[in-house]
């Protein structure tokens, strides 16, 4: 019976999506805010990734509004999961000497590798958003392979998670104080296609970078406590 | 075949959509709902990206000096599904910590007897 209904209820979703994308072609986008973007995005932002201009300048309000969904749903998971004491961490076997000399090796680097995405947002494929998941599968490796060589303090990743979201804030309202808009781009956009050009947008995707990677960390160090 | 050709894409991203949902009706265990539902965030970012896609087009990234605008994909949908991913796991995560306290609480992930109905 249940079966039976939750078929019928698919087919019926399944038809009305199927007529209704009948009239849309594949491959052929003609959106005007498209064109826009492509065509003045170097010139009025100075970043040569058109994504990541579109992320923090023309929509940096929203990306602003993503950052606190997520801080929100961290903040959620550490309620949900807060116990009064500490449940004592069960006594695991030592990981091998491989694996521990492997994990200590790789941690550095994976941690050069996430902050080269986040610092590069604007001139390649890459963002804060991407560099702070890097960032935390590096947290991830040492929670997995040698807990004991670096116990991960709590503290540290919500202090790094404030100041990195207040700096967004407060980059956003230097904006407002100076031109009269929320997250201006106040500061030179120099030539395109070099580190330093775009303006604010480095500087705000880093402090995008530090927050997502300190909060997807500190999400899984969570989960691994309450365990 | 040029119909598979032309609707490919909607096809795959309906499809998981689709699967996701069957999985969230039928399924009782908790987990197995979660994921189903993170299945239908792929779908959809799936989606979105598909939305923009122009044939033979490339990623609207100027990074050498011969790249023409018009040939080059929409940025508006990769710009959302990018934050949509992160919040996506954020929100796994945080499905994943209420079926962890439902466990705790009941002793058991199956969501009838959690809710005390029939079917």
């Amino acid at each position: 019976m249940r079966k039976v209904i939750s078929f019928i209820l698919l087919l019926i979703v399944a038809t009305g999506i199927a007529i209704s994308l009948k009239e849309i072609p594949f491959g052929e986008t003609e959106s005007k805010l498209r064109e826009y973007c492509l065509e003045h995005g170097i010139q009025e932002t100075g970043a040569t990734n058109i994504v990541t201009s579109v992320v923090v300048n023309y929509r940096g309000f929203d990306t602003l509004g993503e950052v606190t969904v997520l801080f929100l749903a961290a903040i959620g998971l550490s309620a949900v999961l807060y116990r009064d004491k500490e449940i004592e961490r069960k006594k695991g076997r030592k990981s091998s000497l491989i694996l521990f000399t492997g994990c200590r090796f790789l941690f550095p680097l994976i941690l050069l590798f996430g902050a080269y995405i986040f610092i590069h947002g604007h001139l390649t494929p890459g963002g804060g958003f991407q560099g702070g998941a890097i960032i935390a599968s590096g947290f991830l490796l040492t929670i997995l392979g040698c807990w004991r060589w670096v116990g991960i303090n709590r503290s540290r990743f919500k202090v790094t998670e404030s100041l990195s979201g207040i700096a967004f804030v407060v980059i956003g309202l230097i904006g407002l104080l100076y031109g009269g808009y929320f997250l201006l781009n106040y500061l030179p956009k120099g030539t395109p296609n070099e580190l330093f050009s775009a303006g604010i947008i480095p500087v705000i995707y880093i402090a995008i970078g530090f927050k997502v990677g300190s909060e997807i960390a500190g999400i899984i160090d969570d989960m691994v406590r309450s365990g | 075949m040029e119909f598979i050709e032309n609707y490919l894409y909607y096809i795959a991203s309906f499809g998981l959509i689709l699967i996701g949902l069957y999985i969230m009706l039928i399924k009782k265990n908790l987990i197995k709902i979660i994921i189903g539902l993170s299945i239908i965030d792929t779908g959809v970012n799936i989606l979105l990206i598909t939305m923009g896609y122009l044939r033979n087009g490339t990623a609207p990234i100027f990074s050498k000096e011969n790249l023409l605008p018009s040939r080059m994909v929409d940025p508006i949908p990769q710009a959302l599904v990018l934050t949509a991913i992160v919040i996506g796991v954020a929100i796994l995560a945080l499905a994943l910590a209420l079926a962890i306290v439902l466990y705790r609480h009941y002793g058991t992930l199956n969501v009838s007897k959690i809710r005390g109905l029939k079917w």
